[in-house]
């Protein structure tokens, strides 16, 4: 079952860990290579399987940090409790293997054809298929107008910051500090609620495709206020992690 | 119980379904909505996976494993709108 991927068919297989980039305190990410990928779309996930020497086993689903083309990477953000992130965050190094299967999931996904404009909003961890997309994009020289509004407690939480400084046509990016603000913040300092998204987002009469992912209560939040502002259901796509279990 | 998202299910479905099925629409039989599968409820913490409906919560899907062998259970589901193709794991 471990062996040569069959086309079509969804196997675990071995993956080594090619690089580890520490991005915050508590956020890893770890590029991996892997043997037989078919190839994955921004927004995509993968299942990683750790199995302890009794045989115990966990999985959990990450999603895909990197665009299509790009080597696959996942970030991963440790959870205090957590089963398998603390192994992923801490212990694991480069050289060392990994169980993986995928890409799996084709709902949380942005393809060059789907065009745009784009609003992605994140919260937290929420930001890493957000940034598969913007490398998407980039990767693809498409020029969808993209507005990116990503939500942290604190400055030092804020996941791929230089990466994202470095984007300037066509990509708008808004930060919002929850919790704690360096001196002389001049971003925003408030959560993310309706009349922000009224302030930032598209208007809704530019039929704009939207991607929110982050925790629960900020998905239900953000997808409500932007179906209240106009937006199509069906244009907002959404992607939840739970308080302890999924990351 | 820790809720999470129908997409993280995404692996576990594929193994089952053969292919791709968070994109699935699921009419939910107890209220009617209809949305993607990935959209869903989803709670892995007990014996076996279920996916609840996101507006009314009732159980759509439960997927167990015994000695190796899967049982699915749908009864949740009243109608299942799967777009074509998009077999490979990677889609197409």
């Amino acid at each position: 079952m471990e062996g040569t991927a069959v086309p079509g068919r969804l196997t675990w297989q071995v993956a080594t860990v090619t690089a580890v980039t520490q991005e915050t305190p508590s956020v890893r990410t770890i590029g991996l290579g892997v043997p037989s990928w078919p190839g994955h779309r921004a927004g995509q996930h993968l299942d990683v399987r750790l199995t302890a020497e009794d045989g115990y086993s966990a999985e959990r689903s990450y999603s895909i940090a990197s665009a299509a083309g790009e080597p696959v990477a996942i970030t991963v953000e440790r959870l205090a409790d957590g089963e398998v992130s603390p192994y992923l965050t801490e212990d694991l190094q480069v050289g060392d293997q990994l169980e993986i299967r995928g890409p799996v999931g084709g709902y949380f996904v942005w393809e060059t054809a789907d065009g745009g404009p784009l609003l992605l909003v994140g919260g937290g961890s929420g930001i890493v298929p957000l940034r598969a997309i913007l490398r998407q994009r980039e990767h693809s020289g498409s020029d969808v107008p993209v507005k990116l509004l990503y939500s942290a407690r604190a400055l030092s939480e804020l996941i791929y910051r230089d990466e994202l400084d470095g984007y300037h046509y066509g990509v708008e990016i808004t930060y919002t500090l929850t919790r704690e603000q360096p001196a002389g913040w001049t971003g925003y300092a408030r959560r993310v609620d309706r009349a922000l998204l009224a302030e930032i987002a598209w208007p809704a009469g530019k039929d704009p495709l939207a991607y929110v992912c982050g925790p629960t209560n900020f998905v239900e939040t953000v997808a409500g206020a932007l179906v209240a502002l106009g937006y199509e259901p069906g244009r907002v796509k959404t992607e939840r992690f739970g308080g302890t279990g999924g990351r | 119980m820790d809720e999470l998202d129908g997409n993280e299910a995404a692996g576990l479905l594929q193994e089952v379904f053969g292919r791709e099925m968070t994109v699935a629409a699921a009419t939910c039989a107890s209220c009617g909505t209809v949305a993607p599968i990935g959209e869903g409820r989803l709670y892995t913490g007990g014996p076996g996976t279920v996916i609840r409906c996101r507006t009314c919560v009732a159980v759509l899907v439960v997927i167990t494993q015994v000695r190796g062998r899967y049982c699915v259970d749908l009864m949740g589901i009243r109608a299942l709108d799967m777009p074509p193709g998009n077999m490979a794991p990677g889609g197409a």
